[in-house]
């Protein structure tokens, strides 16, 4: 019971991580990407190729998949991405699907089509058991507690860099109002530019985490993209803790669900996301005052 | 001229559309041999119209068509399978519940932005797949819907290998829907239809009662990709889980990219060029033919959709500039 919640929580972190990179790009360019997940699994292969062919330390190869994720992310804003913005949405979204599709077709290419294998350090193996002998016995996996950790360490850098650096207000203004904030003399290119990159490095580093969890292969793109869309169109854009507990809700449900009903699958996660979408169609957890 | 001569100027019938009508009908003849992908084209081409009718004209970004499709399919299947083996019976009877379906599924679509719904559409369609799937005694689960037999069309004319009496047979009810989607965008209806896309906010302020516009051509337009979905079934003897992919959706989409939105007739080319590249692709390199099909997409996207389908703009800077803003 327990067990489950904790996995659920970490599954949940992982999936706020991977998906908050696009619920920022989202509310500041109104841009629907598919192809963020592509980003997600570059930084998988990333850490799995340098571990497996280079034995390179696993705690070396999380920063390495953040700036190589990150690195790809602000070549392919500056060169592909920014004539998007001002078109429809159609036009978006066929984009990146093109994209995601060209990402698949690549890691199948580069890497073979078979699912990798991360050979995890042996500190992060392993399990610890507390109130082992109570009804709520609470196993926890030794690397899921360090993604927790990890990611809940990120959840407050960010929150912090958003809420209380200049960089964080200009964002935040961007956000709410892209051409007023132009006009106070923020360059919004350029703030869009580096949260992009981080978003996307972002991303790359919740692929390398969870690579183990949430399995590597090339089609990973397409398979996670739904959850990341979830997260984004259930959690709103407006902040980052709407992100955050929708992916939580969404991981809880998710492990649940799975492990009490396994043959109904995700069928639990998509009628609820319809359910809320019909309920509050901008996102449960969005600020007023904003532009929608 | 005053806007009803306007109007009915645009829906007139041009003598180029009845030659290309008869060149298709044609077509399972002269190409005998083709008639198999002849008879597919014909089909992903009404599937093509549909979600024009949505996207196109209506302006509704939708990434889960497949759900109508795939619910015509396996109500036609099944139909088929257990209660009358009659193919147009099947296809009133796939038709049908892909309409009801639509018209439930049209609550959804109302209120949200585009993300909003194409999260919602995207939803459904992974809904059913997950409800195939779990049904699997119903449906044969991940093994398809095998055992399928047809009828003779009409009670004469049998379903050959050479699929040539399906070709037609699929050629026939594109021709009558498509007349019958024809008819409705050059309706007062489809006109209201462009309003709402173009700028709901003042479609509603003029009097449009949006709600139900949407709900009456997201209803239509289900049934229509019913249609095609049970054809499908039918022609083939087959239905399985990848009737409901994303995949569906979004080659569905691309094919409406190719041939151009809001066009009737972008959904019959987009679906020709869509399949005849992919068959040319897929026979070089079978395994990666989704990285050279995203190269296009994002090149079309690039270049510009409108510019595809009117070759004299290439390489006039003037419609360049319009081209790209």
């Amino acid at each position: 019971m327990l067990t489950l919640l904790f996995d659920g929580v970490a599954y949940g972190m992982l999936l706020f991580i991977l998906a908050v990179g696009l619920c920022v790009t989202m509310g500041l360019m109104n841009f629907i990407n598919l192809a963020h997940g592509a980003f997600a699994m570059l930084g998988g292969y990333v850490t799995v190729a340098l571990m497996q062919r280079h034995g390179v330390p696993f705690l070396v190869c999380l920063p390495l998949a953040f700036l190589a994720s990150a690195l790809m992310g602000v070549l392919l804003e500056r060169t592909l991405y920014r004539p998007m913005y001002k078109k429809p949405h159609l036009d978006q979204v066929l984009f990146s699907i093109g994209l995601a599709f060209m990402a698949v077709a690549s890691a199948d290419y580069l890497m073979g089509s078979q699912q990798q294998i991360m050979q995890l350090p042996d500190w992060l193996r392993g399990r610890t058991e507390l109130f082992a002998d109570t009804p709520f016995v609470l196993g926890m996996g030794h690397y899921r507690l360090f993604i927790i950790a990890v990611c809940a360490a990120l959840t407050i850098g960010l929150q912090y860099v958003l809420s209380a650096t200049r960089f964080g207000s200009r964002l935040r203004a961007s956000v709410d109002d892209a051409r007023a904030a132009s006009g106070l003399g923020i360059n919004v290119n350029v703030v869009f530019a580096a949260t992009f990159a981080v978003g996307s490095g972002l991303a790359g580093l919740g692929g390398a985490l969870g690579a183990e969890v949430l399995g590597l292969d090339p089609t990973f793109p397409l398979k996670f993209m739904v959850y990341f869309l979830i997260v984004v169109a259930v959690g709103g854009t407006t902040s980052i803790t709407g992100p955050l507990l929708a992916a939580l809700v969404l991981g809880i449900a998710d492990v649940a669900g799975k492990y009490y009903i396994p043959k109904l699958g995700a069928f639990i996660v998509y009628a609820l996301m319809i359910a809320i979408l019909i309920w509050r169609p901008q996102g449960l957890f969005v600020r007023q005052g904003g532009k929608s | 001229m005053n806007a009803q001569t306007s109007l009915l100027r645009a829906a007139r019938w041009q003598p180029l559309e009845l030659v290309f009508w008869v060149l298709a009908f044609a077509s399972p003849w002269l190409l005998a041999q083709h008639a198999l992908i002849i008879n597919e084209i014909a089909i992903v081409a009404l599937f093509a119209v549909s979600l024009d009718l949505v996207l196109g004209y209506t302006g509704i970004v939708s990434l889960g068509h497949a759900a109508f499709w795939g619910f015509g399919a396996y109500s036609a299947a099944l139909f088929a399978k257990h209660i009358h083996p009659d193919p147009l019976l099947g296809l009133a009877v796939g038709m049908a519940a892909a309409t009801l379906l639509g018209a439930v599924c049209s609550l959804s679509i109302m209120r949200g932005s585009d993300l909003t719904r194409l999260m919602v559409t995207l939803g459904t369609a992974l809904i059913l797949l997950e409800l195939a799937n779990k049904f699997s005694d119903l449906t044969g689960g991940a093994d398809g819907l095998q055992g399928v037999i047809m009828g003779p069309l009409l009670g004469q004319f049998e379903f050959d290998l050479m699929g040539q009496t399906s070709a037609w047979y699929s050629m026939a009810v594109l021709l009558v829907l498509f007349v019958l989607a024809r008819r409705l965008v050059h309706a007062p209806l489809g006109a209201t239809l462009k309003a709402i896309r173009d700028n709901r906010l003042r479609a509603m302020a003029i009097g449009i009662p949006v709600t139900a516009r949407l709900a009456v051509v997201y209803t239509v337009a289900a049934g229509i990709a019913g249609a095609a979905g049970a054809l499908m079934a039918q022609t083939t003897g087959f239905a399985s889980l990848d009737v409901f992919a994303m995949d569906r959706s979004a080659d569905v989409m691309l094919m409406l990219a190719i041939g151009g939105v809001g066009w009737l007739y972008g959904g019959i080319a987009g679906a020709v060029a869509f399949k005849l590249m992919y068959d040319v692709i897929a026979n070089i390199t079978p395994q990666y033919w989704t990285f050279w099909m995203g190269l296009f997409l994002v090149v079309l996207v690039l270049v510009g959709r409108e510019r595809l389908i009117r070759p004299w703009t290439w390489f006039s800077a003037k419609a360049r500039n319009e081209g790209t803003s």
